[in-house]
């Protein structure tokens, strides 16, 4: 009877222990009452308490699992082709996208509710709720990549649209004659310059930020923050007005690249400042402590500490650039030749090509702006690799091929070290020779 | 067994003098220190020369227009009449639709990655995320006004037709009892362009909310599992109530990207200076497609114009920022997630 009562309790996964096994505490005035001899009787634990229960799985689906699922999502599908496809004159793909779904979250439910309790249904459908918002983001960048490679396609397979620019290509010419070289060639100098403008300011300023804890430190973080809310437009709006309408130089990639700076520079020192925050202070600390002055902590222990972040953020920072389109549009100018001189004459951009070419009805044009995106893309992307191959990792810890030329470093260190230990034995301190006899 | 120590006083003659605690600052630290600090003053010379010259040249419009700049809704420089009503309501708009279509795809994202996936696609789902932030936002307009726009006007003619007794998804001039009336009245909408921006701002909300999600103490979720939670049991309980501060933050960085949105809005908003709160409606503005569109044609006086407005854009921006980062710093989850 009571085997049984127990084994009940154990498969409910219960483990409290059953009331004959209560001692009392010895010296309670009720244990001197009952047991007056010294010893306490122990009533014997029934013997087929444990019952062999099959070991259950904790993660992964089960059978049960992919069968519900499988079925709710059969039943889904043939209902909704049922409702847009038979009943009802509705049409839409998002509609029945949406319908769809529902009609799985509703099927699904009821299929958990037959076998497992109200908490486990709710669990059950909020977990495919958050799936699919994530399946909907995958599915929107999927959709943006591949929409823009596959309208861009036409031109993209073509040579010249890589080293022809527009200057003499007719608005009626086939996708044959004519391509973007210049605007590859402009996104890069506009881009690089930036870089040369950004990336020292604003790795310094961020070390700045970490090294002086002071006000007017606050002070600077506090305005590069708030600068991070400017909108690129207006960045872009004061270059134009400062630049060319006051100071009255033309449309450049110079200009360009100075208001496309703007936008950069606080998201660069941003990003590196809470990299460079993260650096531990133990670490900071351990180089003061061997003597090392702060340009030499700061140089050899703390950036190559945060190299990968900082490598992170500031390839994400460029990849931002890269793509702005709005400040360009309103400093480059545009142009339909190649120009390389940055300081002279309009130079043009990927994004602003994109942006310009696509609102032409000509679908020759149409095609040229659709590559221009998908190569400005093609470019982020690798950029975007780059960072991920580069960077990724914590602060702190090595690539592997940093790891080994650390090490190698180390070893050499050592062996610098011992050759200079033996060659400087006898030339040991006159008046410690006696100290080895006094020892022993 | 007693040891004997060596008596100090005899081997040194003289007393140790006290050091001072500043340690003395060589050469090269001298140098650092210059360089750094004048970087600094750079940057923040260049940012408050940013900022001053954005007032002053924007003083010039807002002091001849006065209050009147915050009512008018039409934007006629030459004849004095000018103002941002009609601008800043539409780009308010354009950027709570995008946070209201964003938010629920970030935050189930987020919960996703850091609760639900397999480790195995925990990685691949933020590496795309991210991708999803870097991809250019000419990229999205492009992508929205040829592939999203045809598509959501279908959407859009459906809500209309059930919902249209709610004000703001009314559309004047739309009949939908009548199957052969034009789609264009829905198109280039208010309610298209805040779904395209919503794609940008989306992976900047999520990835905020994923930082926060992934520093929710083991013990706490933990506990929660032990007590019999479910997972979606330990979400509602540990999980939101400890990452609410980033939600609130992600939102609200998101919300600051939308408002500032140029070229994706300038794609596919057909330009109208109206007050409406039909979001389906085809027609709308926003402060930055406006400066976009009109900077060639204005000279002087409508330059500073075009300042002054993107003077409160940037104003409303920087409010929502710093609120941002006052409810992320706030939070239980703290300052380290900053993004």
């Amino acid at each position: 009877m009571t085997s049984t009562l127990f084994s009940d309790r154990l498969t409910m996964g219960l483990t409290a222990p059953p009331n004959e096994m209560v001692i009392d505490p010895a010296g309670s005035p009720t244990t001197h009452e009952h047991s007056a001899p010294a010893a306490t009787m122990l009533p014997g634990r029934p013997a087929p308490l444990v019952v062999p229960q099959p070991r259950r799985a904790i993660r992964g689906l089960s059978r049960n699992d992919v069968l519900m699922l499988g079925g709710a999502a059969v039943s889904s599908l043939s209902t909704t082709a049922l409702i847009f496809g038979r009943l009802t004159p509705l049409d839409g793909q998002f509609g029945a996208l949406v319908v769809g779904f529902l009609i799985f979250v509703a099927t699904y439910g009821v299929l958990v509710s037959l076998t497992e309790n109200r908490p486990t249904v709710v669990d059950r459908v909020t977990t495919v709720f958050l799936a699919g918002a994530a399946l909907i983001a995958i599915a929107a960048l999927f959709s943006v990549v591949a929409y823009t490679l596959w309208r861009g396609h036409d031109a993209l397979w073509r040579p010249n649209t890589y080293t022809k620019d527009l200057s003499e290509t007719g608005p009626q010419d086939g996708l044959d004659k004519g391509g973007i070289s210049h605007a590859v060639v402009g996104t890069l100098i506009i881009a690089g310059l930036s870089v040369l403008i950004t990336v020292p300011l604003g790795v310094a300023c961020a070390v700045y930020l970490n090294e002086k804890r002071t006000r007017a430190a606050g002070f600077v973080r506090t305005v590069v923050t708030a600068m991070t809310a400017l909108p690129s437009i207006v960045a872009g709006l004061l270059i134009f007005a400062t630049w060319i309408v006051i100071l009255g130089f033309q449309r450049s990639g110079l200009a360009a690249s100075i208001a496309v700076s703007i936008v950069m520079l606080p998201i660069i020192i941003r990003a590196s400042d809470v990299v460079l925050r993260l650096v531990p202070g133990n670490m900071r600390e351990a180089a003061a402590a061997l003597g090392a002055p702060q340009w030499r902590t700061v140089w050899h222990v703390v950036l190559p500490t945060a190299r990968s972040g900082l490598m992170t953020s500031v390839i994400l920072g460029v990849a931002r650039g890269v793509g702005e389109t709005a400040p360009i549009l309103l400093t480059a100018g545009f142009t339909a030749s190649m120009n390389v001189n940055p300081f002279k004459d309009p130079m043009v951009t990927l994004p602003l090509v994109a942006f310009k070419l696509v609102g032409s009805p000509l679908p020759a044009q149409k095609a040229r702006g659709f590559a221009a995106a998908a190569v400005l893309m093609v470019l982020v992307l690798l950029l975007f690799m780059l960072a991920r191959a580069l960077g990724g990792r914590p602060v702190g810890q090595l690539s592997k091929r940093h790891a080994r030329r650390a090490a190698a470093r180390s070893i050499q260190d050592l062996n610098r070290m011992q050759a200079r230990h033996n060659s400087a034995e006898p030339r040991t301190i006159p008046g410690d020779g006696a100290e080895p006899s006094g020892v022993t | 067994m007693t040891t004997t120590l060596p008596r100090v006083t005899d081997v040194g003659a003289s007393e140790p003098k006290q050091r001072g605690l500043e340690s003395k600052r060589g050469f090269g630290d001298r140098v650092f220190d210059k360089m750094t600090s004048i970087s600094g003053l750079i940057v923040l010379a260049m940012m408050l020369a940013v900022g001053l010259f954005l007032a002053i040249e924007a003083n010039q419009a807002l002091v001849k227009a006065g209050w009147s700049f915050f009512s008018t809704a039409e934007w006629e420089t030459g004849r004095n009449h000018f103002g941002v009503s009609a601008i800043l309501l539409g780009t308010v708009l354009v950027a709570v639709v995008a946070v209201v279509v964003a938010v629920p795809i970030a935050l189930g994202t987020a919960l996703f990655i850091t609760e639900v996936a397999p480790t195995w696609l925990r990685s691949t789902l933020i590496a795309l995320v991210d991708l999803m932030a870097a991809v250019p936002s000419v990229v999205y307009g492009l992508w929205g006004l040829f592939l999203l726009e045809g598509q959501l006007i279908s959407i859009a003619r459906w809500i209309n037709t059930w919902f249209g007794w709610i004000p703001i998804f009314k559309v004047n001039g739309a009949d939908p009892n009548d199957p052969l009336s034009s789609q264009t009245v829905y198109s280039a909408s208010v309610f298209i362009a805040g779904i395209v921006v919503a794609m940008m701002v989306m992976p900047i909300a999520c990835v905020v909310m994923r930082q926060v999600f992934s520093q929710v103490p083991v013990g706490e979720r933990e506990g929660a599992y032990a007590l019999g939670s479910t997972r979606w049991g330990m979400i509602r309980v540990v999980a939101l109530p400890f990452a609410r501060g980033g939600i609130i933050g992600g939102t609200m960085l998101g919300l600051g990207r939308a408002l500032g949105e140029t070229i994706a809005v300038a794609l596919i908003l057909s330009p109208r200076n109206l007050i409406t709160l039909h979001i389906l409606e085809a027609g709308g503005n926003t402060v930055s497609s406006l400066i976009a569109t009109r900077y060639s044609e204005e000279q002087g006086f409508g330059l500073s114009a075009l300042f002054a407005a993107g003077l409160v854009l940037f104003g409303v921006t920087l409010f929502i920022n710093f609120t941002a980062s006052w409810f992320i710093s706030r939070s239980r989850s703290g300052a380290s997630s900053e993004a």
